[in-house]
């Protein structure tokens, strides 16, 4: 499939996952390559976290105001932009929107949003969704990829428009909500893509958030992102490949090359296991993507992500 | 608060983890999502019933099979027993928390009778309290843990925190749920309902009209109601409040955080324990888990010699292996220096995850091996 075509078949890609699986590098993979093809992109912090930023060497969070993390130089076409959206942010904006500016500070002083978030949840996700509905809307990008809450506050936050229509029965809030519902069942609009682990309990959580979210937000799922996948290596026998070879080791060095292989081996056994599995109990094309051999992603390996995505897109029907 | 006199005792040739899970009451293991938290703390309550106590675990979300193997099959908020799969009269208990029916019990508690405890109970806003007010799950694991810890069939319990990034937040959720409780606003909104109109301040109902405007009359008169109906329970709170920070506080109570080698999970752990630190608590033991085993340094092998030859894979992979490795101890180092005066344990990523008690012994092993 040709990538600039997969890309810009929806204008919101919410990225989804479980903690630790890697949502924000492929957040980032993902704008980088949308920029590379000359597409408009703009990348989206939900949680304030330094997740997103520490990718483009950055060190503090992103603020409101959205800057460009890469330029056309680095990225070799489009500036890649990006942005925070949190929803206490969102709110200020609605209110002053709604004409209600000189009461926000009051509601926050005497603790009421607090009570307003609490008896109607959902009211914080659908305020941060209605952002991005309204950047969607008014085309500030071809494609927003958002870099989602963690995995199972990602159903209740792409659920919390479908459940606030039904709470909320008249007013604004409902007209947003209702309005944030339309965006994320139209597949043209907006499409989740999920990114797991070839691992057992990530496996789990991928293929039970993928049928909540289809469920409870009717919402389109993109391909699946395996990530973190080990290269398969030819690891034949330490010491008969050492005789093979005509390299003379010791033999406490072959003893380590064999303790390291049977390590390997058992990894990828149970990696193809778990891909095996991922692909029987989820009928979602795969994008593969490789373990790093770095405890610090930053951003000299993004471009290799970059590459494997581009290819992973490339193979697909 | 200065470490606990007992701190001293696990350094013996079982690993610093002993003596907390032997002569504690409490042990409180936090930490961020991913890094096998949950895992950790039923290991460390399996082997306190090994070794004789009556230990029960309170885990908050398990992988399903890991709750299967604690004969947490279905959601329960009381806890179970697991079946012994060893000598002695040790037992191990387990319990999966539920916000919600632990939360309802507590409002039973404190209510003055039936009638105040179903007004509350049947409110909608009470109803969403549970799941949408921050800390609110925090709170609810530090009320179970005082239940646990004042129950006679128990000598040690186990706390799993949950893993958000506000996993501290039992820090200081009762402060923000009282807060929260005792909401100004609506107690300025409740006045005339007892002193008559009058009081009704202008600007008060003013705010109240644009809120209403913005999210309906309705969920404004629900949350009116369940301040009116909350009335004098304050005080029941307070007290209980107080019993569980001391609780916390007390030097029978262990704190363990548990990391991982990756970038975020150190950054959050090191954040865990500096709020640990400014609260007057102390991290006692550290946990990094899932670091890559060692096997030793790939051996010089010349390119010429590997390049494409039978060895080329094995060598790749043993270099890869030992860079990774060695940039994970960087993140060991780090996290001994900066968390201190921790004892620092250390679990080899293990090649399957978890599901059954065999498996959590073999977690156990790890984390007791002698230093």
């Amino acid at each position: 499939m040709d990538a600039r075509a997969f890309l810009t078949s929806s204008r919101v890609l919410v990225v989804a996952g479980k903690g630790g699986v890697g949502k924000s590098t492929v957040t980032a993979a993902v704008g980088l390559l949308a920029a590379r093809l000359g597409i408009d992109t703009l990348l989206v912090d939900v949680e304030g976290t330094l997740a997103l930023p520490t990718l483009f060497g950055r060190s503090s969070p992103l603020g409101y105001d959205e800057v460009v993390v890469a330029g056309p130089a680095r990225t070799g076409g489009a500036a890649l932009r990006a942005r925070q959206i949190t929803a206490d942010d969102a709110l200020v904006e609605y209110l002053d929107d709604h004409g209600l500016r000189r009461i926000s500070k009051r509601l926050a002083s005497t603790g009421t949003l607090d009570v307003v978030a609490t008896a109607i949840p959902g009211i914080r996700d659908i305020l941060v969704l209605g952002k991005i509905k309204s950047l969607e809307l008014d085309r500030k990008a071809e494609l927003v990829v958002v870099d989602a809450p963690a995995a199972g506050h990602a159903v209740t936050f792409l659920a919390s428009a479908r459940g606030l229509v039904d709470a909320v029965e008249v007013g604004p809030i409902n007209q947003q909500a209702a309005a944030v519902a339309e965006m994320i069942a139209d597949p043209a609009r907006c499409e989740v893509m999920l990114v797991t682990l070839p691992e057992e309990t990530p496996v789990n959580e991928a293929i039970e958030t993928a049928y909540l979210l289809e469920d409870r937000a009717q919402v389109k799922l993109a391909p699946i992102v395996v990530n973190g996948v080990w290269a398969v290596l030819d690891l034949p026998p330490a010491a008969a490949a050492a005789a093979e070879a005509g390299a003379s080791l010791l033999p406490a060095e072959v003893e380590s090359l064999e303790a390291a292989a049977t390590f390997r081996r058992r990894r990828q056994e149970l990696q193809a296991a778990q891909v095996d599995r991922l692909a029987a109990g989820l009928p979602l094309p795969q994008l593969v993507l490789p373990q790093l051999m770095t405890t610090e992603i930053g951003p000299e390996h993004l471009g290799v992500l970059v590459d494997a995505l581009a290819d992973g897109i490339g193979g697909l029907p | 608060m200065s470490p606990a006199p007992q701190a001293a005792e696990g350094a013996g040739s079982d690993g610093p983890l002993l003596g907390l899970i032997t002569s504690r009451r409490v042990v409180i293991c936090a930490g961020p999502g991913g890094v096998g938290k949950t895992t950790t703390a039923a290991a460390l309550a399996l082997e306190a019933a090994r070794r004789g106590r009556r230990a029960v675990v309170v885990t908050i979300d398990p992988a399903k099979r890991l709750a299967d193997a604690l004969g947490l099959g279905e959601l329960t908020n009381d806890p179970r027993r697991v079946e012994p799969s060893w000598e002695g009269d040790g037992q191990l208990w387990a319990l999966m928390l539920d916000v919600k029916t632990t939360f309802d019990e507590v409002i039973t508690r404190y209510a003055a009778g039936p009638d105040q405890a179903k007004a509350i109970l049947d409110n909608r806003l009470y109803r969403n309290i549970s799941g949408a007010l921050s800390g609110t799950q925090e709170y609810m694991a530090m009320e179970k843990l005082y239940e646990l810890a004042t129950d006679g069939r128990f000598d040690l319990v186990v706390v799993d925190t949950p893993p958000t990034r506000h996993a501290l937040d039992f820090l200081d959720a009762p402060a923000r749920l009282l807060r929260f409780l005792n909401n100004r606003f609506f107690r300025v909104l409740m006045t005339p309902t007892r002193a008559g109109l009058r009081a009704f301040n202008m600007a008060t109902q003013g705010l109240l009209k644009a809120v209403s405007r913005v999210i309906g009359g309705a969920v404004v008169r629900d949350a009116v109601a369940f301040f009116v109906a909350f009335e004098g329970m304050e005080q029941g709170f307070r007290d209980r409040f107080t019993k569980v920070d001391a609780l916390v506080n007390d030097p029978a109570t262990a704190f363990v955080v548990v990391s991982a080698p990756r970038r975020d999970a150190v950054d959050e752990s090191l954040f865990f324990a500096g709020r640990l630190d400014s609260s007057g608590q102390h991290t006692e033991v550290l946990v990094v888990n899932r670091l890559l085993p060692r096997f030793g340094p790939a051996p010089a092998v010349g390119a010429t010699d590997i390049d494409g030859g039978p060895l080329a894979g094995l060598v790749r992979n043993a270099r890869d292996l030992d860079d990774v490795a060695r940039a994970e101890e960087r993140y060991v180092d780090l996290l001994t220096r900066r968390v201190t005066g921790a004892a620092v344990v250390r679990v080899p990523m293990l090649a399957d995850d978890v599901h059954d008690l065999a498996g959590l012994g073999l977690v156990a092993g790890h984390l007791f091996a002698s230093s």
